[in-house]
């Protein structure tokens, strides 16, 4: 592509101070994507230089879960490591006003001032899916920068928000005790994207009960049939022989695993942290990090082609002077909108490519 | 392609005083006027605020102090973000702040500085009309 498209010399100031390492200019990038200003494209393939490497980690889960205060305490272990973390915490934009109030970084104090540590917020500014238009480009560019670890955040979610799972390595789903009436409905979605599985605020009578109905969920997915559970009414029964189930695991791949936490008092997080691992050895190993990889850059190819064609042709003067021409011949009736719109898609691949 | 530029605000509580109701209502109203608000909770050392404001890339930082430390509390304020290359960051807010210091903060260069009984209106306006003339495209 060619560079000389940054439309203004500041973008190309900010660029180079993007190279030269400065947070500043990093974080005025990102304004620089997320507003898809003019020539953001070009600026994007500019600072993609560089190989990803970045661990990502998702978090998501219903509102009020605690995925601020968990990203505050996973980041606070992963500095702790000699780790560069870059945090991206999604919040809603409201639908009547535009206006968006993003609150995440109020869990975040403890880590809001350390070099080692970036924080943004961002608003999904009418994106549906639990993040927002530009949310992975964001992850591309801040992996870029140098962050051995990116903490994503996606929106409180409920039913429909599973971007996240195509956005990162290692999806946490967070849920607390109350969530156990919502989890039937949640279930098909959350199940399918899960690889770790939260239940937060676990001081909270039902934790111990969400722990087990989630593990049954998964169970039931994955052909496990209630092993280690009793029937209705029935007593727990401990697994003790785990060959058979471990032998299941190797054909299955990857099963979800379900850990209380306690974002308050810090319970859990370590044997969080040791899954986040384990799940990373997991998909490097098993060649699985791989195809999620190549699956997010095939899909952002073809987001990114859609976004350029769909522009292109709401700008193209051949499309649109037709387009004025043929409204009125549907008007009349001899025409429809789909002979229309066929006949401006064909005109602008051949006129305008 | 690219639509209108949204106003990104940092609602700030700096210092050691705990009356957030002001700086809850000033967030709210902002973001009903259409503003992408990032608000930090309670006890914002200034160092942390303008951590916050870089990163976040914000257009105005707006601070509410009742504390009576606004003479420290402001220009310090000012005086880091100029130190972090961001000058251009409009530095407004509001509190319990007597007069003669209204004029001396305002002369430093910091934003207006709205006191008790101010309509939301009033600088949800004042807002959007420093952001009309000042903000730079990013």
């Amino acid at each position: 592509m060619d560079e000389s498209r940054l439309t203004s010399t500041s973008m190309n100031e900010v660029l180079e101070r993007f190279k030269a390492g400065k947070p500043a200019a990093l974080s005025r990038g990102i304004s620089i994507v997320e507003n898809q200003r003019d020539g953001f494209e070009a600026f994007l393939h500019a600072a993609m230089q560089t190989k990803l490497q970045g661990r990502r980690i998702g978090l998501t889960g219903p509102p009020g879960a605690g995925k601020s205060s968990l990203v505050a305490l996973l980041t606070e272990f992963y500095i702790s490591q000699g780790e560069r973390v870059g945090v991206l915490a999604v919040d809603p934009t409201s639908p009547q006003t535009g206006g968006a109030l993003l609150g995440d970084r109020i869990r975040m104090n403890d880590i809001a001032i350390d070099e080692n540590v970036f924080i943004r917020s961002m608003a999904t500014r009418g994106s549906l899916g639990g993040l927002a238009a530009t949310t992975k480009e964001i992850l591309d560019l801040m992996d870029c920068f140098g962050f051995d670890r990116l903490l994503a955040e996606t929106v409180g979610v409920g039913q429909t928000e599973f971007e996240i799972a195509r956005a990162v390595d290692t999806v946490v789903v967070v849920l607390v005790p109350e969530s156990g009436d919502s989890i039937q409905a949640m279930k098909a979605g959350l199940m399918e994207i899960a690889d770790i599985f939260i239940v937060n605020k676990a001081d909270r009578p039902g934790s111990d009960k969400l722990v087990k109905e989630v593990r049954q969920a998964i169970h039931l997915r994955s052909g496990h049939n209630f092993k280690g559970f009793a029937g209705h009414h029935g007593p727990v029964i401990e697994v003790h022989d785990t060959a058979e189930l471990n032998e299941l695991d190797d054909e299955l791949g990857w099963e979800p695993l379900v850990l209380k936490t306690n974002a308050l008092t810090g319970e859990g997080i370590q044997e969080l942290t040791q899954a986040i691992e384990s799940h990373e050895e997991w998909i490097q190993g098993s060649g699985e990090l791989q195809k999620r990889r190549k699956l997010r850059t095939e899909v952002r190819i073809r987001e990114v082609m859609h976004r350029e064609l769909v522009n292109r042709s709401i700008a193209s003067r051949t499309v649109n002077k037709i387009l004025t021409k043929r409204v009125e011949a549907v008007l009349s009736g001899h025409a429809t909108p789909y002979s229309v719109a066929m006949e401006l898609v064909d005109q602008f691949l051949e006129k305008d490519q | 392609m690219s639509e209108e530029r949204r106003v990104r605000v940092l609602v700030a509580k700096p210092g050691l005083d705990g009356h957030d109701r002001g700086a809850k209502v000033i967030a709210s109203a902002f973001r009903d006027a259409g503003f992408e608000v990032i608000y930090t909770g309670l006890h914002q050392t200034p160092e942390m605020i303008v951590s916050a404001a870089v990163q976040e890339d914000v257009d105005v930082v707006a601070m509410s102090v009742l504390s009576g430390a606004h003479m420290t509390l402001f220009p310090r304020v000012k005086e880091l973000l100029g130190q972090a290359g961001a000058d251009n960051v409009l530095v407004t807010g509001g509190g319990i702040i007597p007069k003669d210091d209204v004029k001396e903060l305002e002369d430093m260069g910091i934003g207006r500085l709205f006191g008790p009984g101010t309509s939301t209106k009033e600088s949800i306006a004042y807002v959007k009309e420093w952001f009309a003339i000042h903000a730079v495209s990013r």
